[in-house]
């Protein structure tokens, strides 16, 4: 059984109750991080770690950290970013429905290291029965002493408040997020500056995912090193996969980085196998914004290496042969999923996300909906093909924020790894399947 | 709620649940309480928001009134036509659409009589398509004001409906209770 650190006792009946959480050894890491460390020494403990964001981008965390400006008198801010939209990934919900005080005790350890006495959780509006169970969470938090003004007798101090957004995918690029904290439309922001040196408010501010901050009281609980012995290369620790689609077992597992992808897919440990005994044809391996990749490919490299669930070896190849591990949401296709509506269905999101402000996107977004409804209508054309790598190519590295990549991404890979089915969809004048 | 010359008033509990979210953001940064504040409006206000019900929150926050505009425009559960008492909102990105969301719409469709994004004549129901719900391992999922209703069939989904005709179901409860 791999090391479970985010989920070992999920199953723990009235682990969202703070009785429950001290038993099995919540709180122990504030107590111990407050009453005998620094918050440099903290930041040191994480940075030893290897912890990287599990949001998606895959930053390492203490180095995040270091950014803050430590000297500036503003106040510094820790922000959670619970906007978990990322077609694919469900993991964080699971996190604040079943754990909430695990995230509450990281949100203490990561404000504690960034001296910020003032922390917000910025959840998806569409979670707010999450959030409730958070709030009552934090409440009990405060009556325990955990959170609020000096916490423990150490001095320190810090408030802890959930914030709803409002349905909006790009509320979750960080910027956009800050903006939307804010009280505004979610647009992002030119970066630099980062969030680091002029965050929420123009204060230093630090957005981490919920998965990195619920990781952080066992990374204190046990130090850097012991978190940086599990893994493989500059993959270390576990890493959530919320896996869904055509298999037996969809559902939320804790791996150790660095499983072979074919034992995650056919073990009973993990996904069970392709459902009804099928074929497996395709897998976006970290949420819908990465590339697609062919049954073969995501079992084993190019180089005919067996693939791993780790952030290097789902990259070996580059986007030639390769995708990324993202944010861990794991969509498998069996053989009788349609690789362009599933496409269309991404390209429809994208276009619907877009938050608008620079063209390429805006309009990118919108074509690339509209061919790939035409090929799937049976209207398109063989040159409505190339169009489409075209506008993906575009769009790709010309806007403001990343969410132009991640629309850019899927097409470019599902048209490089799949170009006969659309062929297909062209020559028949209707959809295949 | 009550209302005064057309003009929407938030009653005392609710109005006390507005000044402690309010306090949660460093002073003079009340604005930053305006989703929050925006999802308590529109369920008071039969589940969208009109602009005299944008200039009441307008006033609430201290803040101009097209900046509670260009807000509640931005973000898509907000919405700024009246609605059904029940909002259907069914999940299509891919993951659900792999698992028959599809087969889920039609089925409210025959149901309803209404395609998405409209209002059944009764104004009991609306359907409406949403992106992912973040439930993805439990496809096909709908989401009813808060709640959530996963591993979807045709089955569930008539029981569902029936339960809510029965109980004259209304989706838009303050979602902070
Ligand atoms: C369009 C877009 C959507 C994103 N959505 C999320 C999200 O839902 N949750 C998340 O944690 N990070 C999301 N990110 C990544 C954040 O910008 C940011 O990198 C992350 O929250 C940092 O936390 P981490 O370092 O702990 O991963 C998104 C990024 C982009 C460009
Ligand atoms: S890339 Fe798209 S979502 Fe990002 S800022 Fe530009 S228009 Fe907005
Ligand atoms: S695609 Fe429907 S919940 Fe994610």
């Amino acid at each position: 059984m791999a090391t479970q650190i985010l989920l070992k006792n999920i199953d723990v009946p009235g682990l969202a109750e703070i009785q429950v959480y001290r038993k099995l050894g919540g709180y122990t890491a504030v107590e111990k991080a407050l009453k005998t460390l620094s918050p440099d020494e903290v930041t040191d403990e994480v940075k030893k770690s290897g912890l990287k964001g599990r949001g998606g981008a895959g930053f390492p965390t203490g180095m995040k950290w270091s950014f803050i400006d430590k000297q500036s008198q503003k106040a510094k801010y820790l922000v959670c970013n619970y906007d978990e939209s990322e077609p694919g990934t469900f993991k964080d919900r699971h996190i604040g429905q079943l754990n909430p005080h695990q995230l509450i005790e990281g949100m203490i350890l990561g404000s504690y290291a960034l001296g910020a006495n003032t922390a917000y959780i910025y959840i998806r509006g569409e979670l707010f029965y999450v959030l409730r169970i958070i709030e009552k969470a934090i409440a009990e938090a405060y009556k325990n002493g955990f959170l609020g003004e000096n916490i423990l007798g150490s001095g320190y101090s810090l408030d802890l408040y959930c914030h709803p957004g409002a349905g909006a995918y790009i509320c979750g690029e960080e910027t956009a997020l800050l903006e939307s904290l804010e009280g505004k439309r979610g647009n992002p922001r030119i970066k630099p500056p980062f969030p680091a040196i002029v965050g929420l408010y123009g204060s230093p501010t630090v957005v981490n995912n919920v998965e990195t901050i619920a990781t952080l009281p066992w990374i204190v609980n046990n130090g850097g090193e012991a978190y940086s012995a599990i893994g493989i290369g500059n993959s270390k620790g576990t890493k959530l996969i919320s896996a869904c689609g055509h298999i037996n077992k969809p559902g939320i597992y804790e791996i150790e980085l660095g499983l072979p992808v074919e034992e995650f897919i056919y073990s009973d440990e993990y996904c069970g196998g392709i459902r009804n005994g099928n074929k497996l044809k395709a897998v976006v391996a970290g949420g819908s914004s990465v590339p697609i990749l062919p049954a073969n490919l995501i079992l084993k490299t190019a180089a005919g290496e067996p693939r791993l669930m780790s952030y290097e070896s789902l990259s070996e190849g580059g986007f030639q042969t390769g995708t990324m591990l993202g944010s861990g949401g794991f969509i498998v296709m069996d053989h009788t999923a349609c690789i362009v509506k599933n496409l269309l269905t991404f390209a429809r999101f994208y276009r619907h996300e877009s938050c608008g402000q620079c063209s390429p996107c805006r309009e990118g977004t919108s074509w690339m909906e509209k061919i790939l409804m035409r090929i799937e209508g049976g209207q398109g054309t063989m040159k409505d093909i190339d169009l489409l790598v075209d506008i993906a190519k575009h769009v790709e590295g010309n806007t403001i924020c990343p969410l132009g990549d991640a629309a850019a991404w899927p097409v470019a890979s599902a048209i490089r790894h799949f170009r006969e089915e659309f062929e297909e969809h062209v020559k028949l004048q209707k959809c295949p399947f | 709620m009550q209302e005064k010359n057309n003009i929407p008033e938030f009653n005392r509990e609710t109005l006390d649940l507005v000044n402690q979210i309010i306090k949660r953001y460093p002073q003079g940064r009340q604005k930053s309480a305006l989703l929050p504040v925006l999802h308590i409006a529109q369920s008071e206000n039969s589940g969208w928001l009109s602009p005299e019900m944008m200039d009441y929150v307008a006033t609430l926050l201290d803040i101009l009134p097209i900046e509670v505009y260009e807000v509640a425009s931005f973000y898509s559960m907000f919405n700024l036509k009246p609605v059904g008492n029940c909002v259907i909102e069914v999940c299509h990105t891919g993951p659900c659409w792999l698992n028959g969301a599809e087969k889920i719409i039609a089925h409210f469709e025959t149901r309803l009589g209404i395609k998405p994004g409209e209002t059944t004549a009764d104004g009991k129901f609306t359907l409406k398509t949403v992106e992912c719900l973040a439930a993805c391992g439990n496809a096909p999922v709908i989401q009813v004001g808060t709640e959530y209703h996963e591993n979807l069939t045709p089955e569930k989904a008539d029981n569902l409906l029936e339960q809510w005709k029965r109980e004259n179901k209304i989706s838009h409860t303050n979602p902070y209770l």
